[in-house]
């Protein structure tokens, strides 16, 4: 798995590339997590564009970090899922509790007071 | 279609997951399956057997876990073993959302459940936890000139 990190004031923008399995899964909480917790960071726009693979493992991570931003006022947006990534999110009904967005710039665009 | 058959006898670490799949992908070309089907067999997979090492071995990387693939002519068998700590109520841990770990969703017997045709699981406490899932394949029709 291979993570590609912006940081724009609360906002921190995580491109994963790879698979979200129990194995890489650890890597992504604690990117995630790390920023929340030294930045103060409130929402995370993850880029799935280059995910190939997730499986329950990967899905409780992202909820996860909903959760934990969810009582900080954060929230979590989720932008270019591939088709059949898109299915087993689904079927897991991540969206309706999570965003999704086309592309990175809807995902900024909302919450911008635009 | 031809019979086959594939044992992966593998160490219980979470690099191994995705070996996994890429054995069940490339018996899931070899049986021309639509890549759809392909996908969801590698979730069913490792779900399996990412619960084997989680659960079963409780993240312990010195066990053993069993991979057997089984094919005949209408049906891929997946038979996920482990020799781990056993579930103690089979029917509750199989209900959506169960998990015995707060952090997880329970939601790998659901996808487990909906991609593969027969889901079996046999457990004994202390013992170890067989998950044994079959995929039924058309068959192909004999084409005569
Ligand atoms: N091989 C196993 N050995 C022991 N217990 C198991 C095994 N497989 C599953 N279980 C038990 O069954 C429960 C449900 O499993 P399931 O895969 O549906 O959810 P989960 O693993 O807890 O969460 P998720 O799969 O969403 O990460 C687990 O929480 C665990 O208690
Ligand atoms: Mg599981």
């Amino acid at each position: 798995m291979k993570l590609g990190k912006k940081i724009e004031r609360l906002t921190l923008l995580l491109r994963l590339d790879g698979e979200l399995d129990m194995n890489t899964a650890s890597i992504v909480r604690q990117a995630i997590d790390v920023e929340i917790e030294k930045r103060g960071i409130r929402t995370v726009i993850l880029n799935l564009q280059d995910v190939r693979f997730v499986d329950s493992s990967g899905l409780g991570v992202i909820i996860g970090r909903y959760k934990k931003l969810l009582p900080l006022g954060g929230n979590i947006k989720i932008t270019n899922v591939p088709p059949h990534i898109y299915k087993i999110m689904e079927l897991s009904g991540l969206p309706k509790i999570i965003s999704f967005y086309v592309d990175e710039a809807h995902a900024y665009e909302e919450g911008r007071g635009a | 279609m031809k019979t086959n058959q594939l044992n992966l006898t593998f160490s219980s670490i979470p690099e191994n997951v995705s070996i996994t799949r890429l054995l069940i992908a490339s018996v899931g070309a070899q049986l021309d399956l639509p890549l759809n089907d392909i996908e969801e067999l590698k979730v069913a997979v490792s779900e399996a057997v990412s619960n084997a090492i989680i659960h079963g071995y409780k993240n312990n990387p010195s066990h053993i876990v069993y991979l057997d693939l089984n094919i005949t002519g209408d049906s891929l068998k997946i038979v996920v073993k482990d020799e781990g700590c056993g579930i103690t109520d089979i029917d509750q841990a199989m209900q959506p959302a169960f998990s015995t770990d707060p952090e997880r969703m329970g939601l790998g017997f659901v996808f487990m459940q909906s991609f593969m045709d027969e889901l079996q699981v046999d457990s004994t406490l202390e013992v170890g936890t067989t998950v044994t899932m079959i995929k039924h394949l058309k068959q192909t029709p004999i084409v005569s000139h």
